[in-house]
């Protein structure tokens, strides 16, 4: 819901890291998306598409790799894959607590041409 | 032309949380306590925060009003008395850093106190921009059904403080509470979760002593 905002701040990024190096042109944008951020990747692209015209961005393809949230359960002490309306360790039913894991939404890295 | 791979690794929210830092900063030192007011829409946010700052008459109050529309609420809230600055977003689904150092330009805090930020009705994007509060109170109700946590659950992580609001319509719907409480503490297992009426005013005296207490 809140691609457009979050798109241009994506845009500075790699924009401001393009001109660190010097770059004319960025090929490509990782981007790390935890599918509990609440991010249409397709929005983002979209946008991005519209607010890189102009800048060294422009045209730069978006590739998402996706982080599926996780829950740490107290009782087995092991990470597990959070199942839909439910929070409960599929090993032993205990109420897993939440991790950062699937919450993610940062620049890995980009690729230039220098 | 060589393909140069860089990392980055940059968070897309750091620019937001650099601003909602300086944010917190300004407002901590002219003795301000600022309050990230959440909930869906409809929850009762304006009437719980009414409900609240009467229940508080001998600290100052401010409110800065987040609608993507209208100013209906900030009317309600000047109308009893209580200094409301109106933010619209025209659209966006949540307030941010730089929407509110815009706004506190325009409040006038000559007494300390408290400041509460009601949000946009919406219990997504809130959740996930800082607008430099101290503490994010979370506004739910009963109404709303009681499988929230599950679905939405960010908001009931990051929040410090739940208030459970309609209560008085429980004998009316149906609100499991323990399955409400149940996912709410899987998700975040030490915020106090009050249950109100804004209706009756029940529950309030317990909100605020626990407010106070903070300050």
């Amino acid at each position: 819901m809140h691609e457009f905002s979050l798109t241009k701040q994506i845009v500075r990024i790699v924009n401001n890291t393009a001109a660190d190096h010097h770059a004319k042109k960025v090929n490509k944008v990782h981007l790390v998306v935890g599918e509990s951020s609440g991010i249409i990747p397709d929005s983002v692209q979209i946008y991005f598409d519209m607010i890189a015209v102009g800048t060294a961005a422009e045209g730069a393809q978006l590739v998402i790799k996706y982080i599926k949230p996780q829950m740490l359960c107290p009782n087995c002490n092991k990470y597990f894959i959070r199942p839909r309306f439910s929070f409960a360790c599929p090993d032993c039913g205990t109420l897993g607590n939440p991790t950062d894991i699937g919450s993610e939404f940062y620049v890995e890295s980009i690729e230039l041409d220098t | 032309m060589a393909n140069e791979d860089i990392k980055v690794m940059e968070n897309i929210y750091n620019e937001n949380d650099r601003i909602a830092d300086e944010i917190q900063k300004g407002l901590s030192s002219k003795g301000i306590y600022a309050i990230n007011v959440m909930g869906a829409p409809g929850a009762g946010k304006t009437s719980c925060l009414i409900n609240i700052i009467k229940g508080l008459p001998e600290i100052q109050s401010y409110v800065i009003e987040g609608d993507i529309e209208s100013d209906i609420d900030t009317v309600k809230l000047k109308e009893i008395g209580i200094e409301t600055v109106q933010i619209n977003t025209y659209g966006e689904c949540h307030l941010d850093g730089s929407l509110i150092a815009s706004t506190l330009e325009k409040v006038n805090f000559d007494k300390q106190g408290l400041l509460f930020i009601e949000n946009i009705g919406n219990l997504v994007c809130p959740a996930e921009f800082s607008i430099g509060e101290n503490i994010k109170l979370l506004i739910s109700a009963v109404t709303e059904g009681d499988d929230k946590p599950y679905k939405y659950p960010l908001a009931f992580q990051k929040a410090a403080v739940i208030l459970l609001n309609k209560t008085d319509l429980l004998p009316l719907v149906d609100f499991d509470i323990d399955y409400f409480s149940e996912g709410l503490r899987a998700l975040n297992p030490y915020a106090p979760i009050f249950t109100v009426s804004a209706k009756t005013g029940e529950g309030f005296s317990e909100v605020c002593s626990w407010l106070k207490a903070k300050l």
